[in-house]
């Protein structure tokens, strides 16, 4: 499969405080790649450089082969690279299905003139969009829920809701930030058979930030580890898991007596 | 209320309500030509028709009747009445502009009337001799012809975006208090430049402000003494005037709600929402911002060129910041990012300042001048420092509070849109 997402030595400082560290990152097309390590380690950061939030100090980004950096968000997301955030951000005071087209701003090709006049391009347009943003909905599982106000969902429809919102963008390759956080393991099993289906039929990449170990170790064809920055491990699931400087990330260093896994909880 | 509420929800009971009320006020404001209750009713039998439940064509020609026919005719009977309705006409288009840029877009701009006063001043220069004293005579004499006044309202609309777009690019990383303070310094710089634009080219005359400017032809006269009306200049003006921001108002409503009903009101409404979210689902920010901004200000570029011909006179006084406040009040009194809210904040203001106000202050001192005894007191002991006149702005600012406290969404808060999907 060819490279999808080619990072090269990404830097990216907060004042002092170095957020990500020289790291290397390959993602093929048509996987699940998964990103974990323990908070603060600069997962979300990693995130905000490829949808163009932060620009980084060092480094290359490639996405099928053009580079990414010193690009605006929107433009990324025209490029086919769309995303979620970690803390709902939904907009909350319209509903479901507006917020859907909200995503497919960018694949809207309306002019003013046509917007003004009504043309008949206009309307068919229009009615093709609210049409695929209803079926959106349906797909992640929120059937009749189009015309509620977004901040009237319950937490994990407003996930779906965030997951359908980043589709309408028609994305190739599709970045989540903690989807299933909050939820329960039932609700998150159902969201990864979700997203498996959705590889499939919309030619998607995915690549997740993930605190729920069953899930990431399930779904993922690889997964990247990150601590303070860096990159200490990658890998196929089960031979991450068996790392020694994985377990040291999230359990502690033995020599300290005890696992001091309190501190990252 | 209800009742009311129940009453307008039946469409037949609704329909002759709205039919009888709207010509009972007529006939009262026709026989009472002096009475601002009478008047006020007839301004409310509109909001009632609106509100009612009557069928779309209806509402449609009753609405027409009202404003085309009723409104002209009663304005012949008192023409204050129908200088309030061309002033509401004014501020419903203003108000409708800043409803863009503050209730969608979400960009609090405290220097709106920076707009009207670019489209006011570029009328009233080539409307008037004053474009004579930088520009040659020999070239094009000055003031031009009336008939150029429809040209330059659609110059109006391109140099209040034009005025829109300047504004907006060197605020487009500003946000909220920050955005409030610069648009407010943009408002002021306009004002002063219009105030000492005098020299050393004399573009704006100073303080002295610009008269007298052109009226746009009374094309259809020839008409009217066709078909036997023979009306003054002076009868005929008013009218002519409320028919040109009627019109106006009626494409700017018309504009506002398309612009809303698209992709381009949703992504103004996402930016109000959340910035950063709306810009990685993949809407440009500037650019929506800076159309914000444009589409806001064109609105008010029209009308200031329309209030330039219909003062005859313009002076940088009537481009104040409190004008610039007046128009935001109206939009947040009547719903932030609701159309028919901004109208009726509009209407509901102006029709305080211009009347109820005023008919306050005039009754209170007719109290005063009579020697009416209230409470053991004689009103003409009234020190001169509690001038009647002084309340208008103090009540003004209760109703205010009033209204922010008991319902901060507005008169008519915006409603979303409810589709109905065919294959559910």
């Amino acid at each position: 499969m060819p490279v999808l997402l080619d990072v090269r030595q990404i830097t990216k400082k907060f004042g002092g405080l170095t957020a990500l560290n020289q790291v290397n990152f390959e993602l093929e097309e048509g996987q699940i790649a998964s990103i974990i390590g323990p908070n603060g380690a600069g997962k979300t950061t990693l995130f905000n450089v490829f949808t163009g939030i932060y620009q980084p100090e060092a480094g290359e980004v490639l996405f099928k082969e053009k580079p990414l950096l010193g690009l605006r968000p929107d433009q990324i997301t025209a490029l086919g690279i769309c995303r979620t955030f970690q803390n709902i951000r939904l907009f909350s005071n319209m509903t479901a299905v507006e917020n859907v087209l909200i995503g497919m701003h960018s694949r809207i090709s309306l002019s003013m003139a046509s917007v003004l006049t009504r043309s008949p391009h206009f309307r068919q347009e229009e009615s093709q969009l609210w049409n695929r943003a209803s079926s959106l909905l349906d797909v992640v599982g929120l059937p009749g829920k189009a015309n509620e106000l977004a901040r009237n969902l319950p937490y994990g429809e407003q996930r779906r809701l965030e997951l359908a919102r980043a589709l309408a963008s028609e994305p190739m390759l599709l970045l989540l930030d903690e989807p299933t956080a909050g939820m329960t393991q039932g609700e998150a099993r159902s969201l990864m058979a979700l997203l498996k289906r959705l590889i499939g039929e919309y030619r998607l990449t995915i690549l997740l930030i993930e605190h729920n170990m069953r899930v990431v170790m399930e779904v993922s064809d690889r997964v990247t580890v990150l601590d303070y920055g860096e990159k200490i491990s990658e890998g196929k699931p089960e031979d991450v898991q068996k790392d020694t400087r994985v377990i040291e990330a999230y359990l502690g260093r033995k020599r300290w007596g005890r696992a001091t896994d309190a501190a990252h909880a | 209320m209800a009742w009311l509420t129940a009453l307008l929800n039946r469409p037949w009971p609704a329909t002759v309500l709205a039919i009888a009320v709207i010509g009972l006020s007529s006939y009262g404001v026709a026989h009472f030509p002096r009475s601002v209750v009478a008047f006020l009713l007839f301004q409310a039998s509109i909001l009632l028709l609106y509100l009612a439940r009557v069928k779309p064509w209806l509402k449609l020609v009753l609405g027409g009747l009202t404003l085309g026919v009723l409104m002209p005719v009663l304005g012949t009977i008192n023409g204050y009445y129908l200088e309030v309705a061309t002033q509401v006409g004014i501020f419903v288009a203003l108000a409708l502009g800043l409803n863009i840029v503050v209730g969608l877009a979400g960009l609090l701009d405290l220097g709106y009337v920076a707009f009207y006063a670019v489209g006011a001043y570029t009328w009233a220069i080539f409307g008037s001799p004053q474009a004579g004293k930088f520009i040659s005579d020999s070239l094009v004499h000055f003031p031009l012809g009336g008939g150029w006044f429809f040209v330059f309202l659609l110059l109006a609309v391109c140099m209040g975006a034009t005025a829109g777009v300047l504004l907006g690019l060197p605020v487009l990383r500003l946000r909220g208090d920050y955005l409030a303070i610069v648009t407010l310094g943009f408002g002021e710089v306009i004002r002063v430049l219009a105030n000492n634009l005098d020299k050393p080219i004399n573009f704006t005359n100073g303080p002295q402000g610009i008269t007298p400017i052109v009226r746009p032809p009374l094309f259809f006269q020839p008409v009217l003494d066709l078909i036997g009306i023979h009306a003054s200049p002076i009868t005929l003006y008013p009218l002519y005037f409320y028919f040109i921001v009627l019109c106006i108002v009626l494409i700017v409503i018309q504009v506002n709600r398309r612009l809303e009903d698209s992709h381009i009101g949703r992504a103004w409404e996402a930016i109000r929402e959340d910035e950063v979210a709306a810009q990685a689902m993949g809407v440009p920010l500037v650019r929506m911002k800076l159309m914000a901004f444009a589409c806001g200000a064109s609105f008010a570029g029209v009308m200031g060129a329309v209030f330039s011909a219909k003062q005859v006179f313009i002076n940088p006084e009537s481009f104040t910041f409190l004008e610039s406040i007046g128009v935001l009040s109206m939009v947040i009194l009547g719903g932030m990012g609701s159309i028919p809210g901004a109208i009726l904040g509009a209407s509901v203001v102006t029709v305080l300042n211009l009347q109820v106000l005023k008919g306050l202050s005039l009754w209170l001192n007719e109290l005063r001048n009579a020697g009416t005894t209230i409470l053991g007191y004689n009103l003409a002991n009234l020190p001169t420092q509690l001038e009647p006149a002084k309340y208008e702005r103090m009540i003004f600012g209760a109703i205010l509070i009033v209204m922010m406290i008991f319902r901060p969404q507005g008169i008519l808060p915006a409603r979303r849109r409810i589709r109905e999907f065919g294959d559910k």
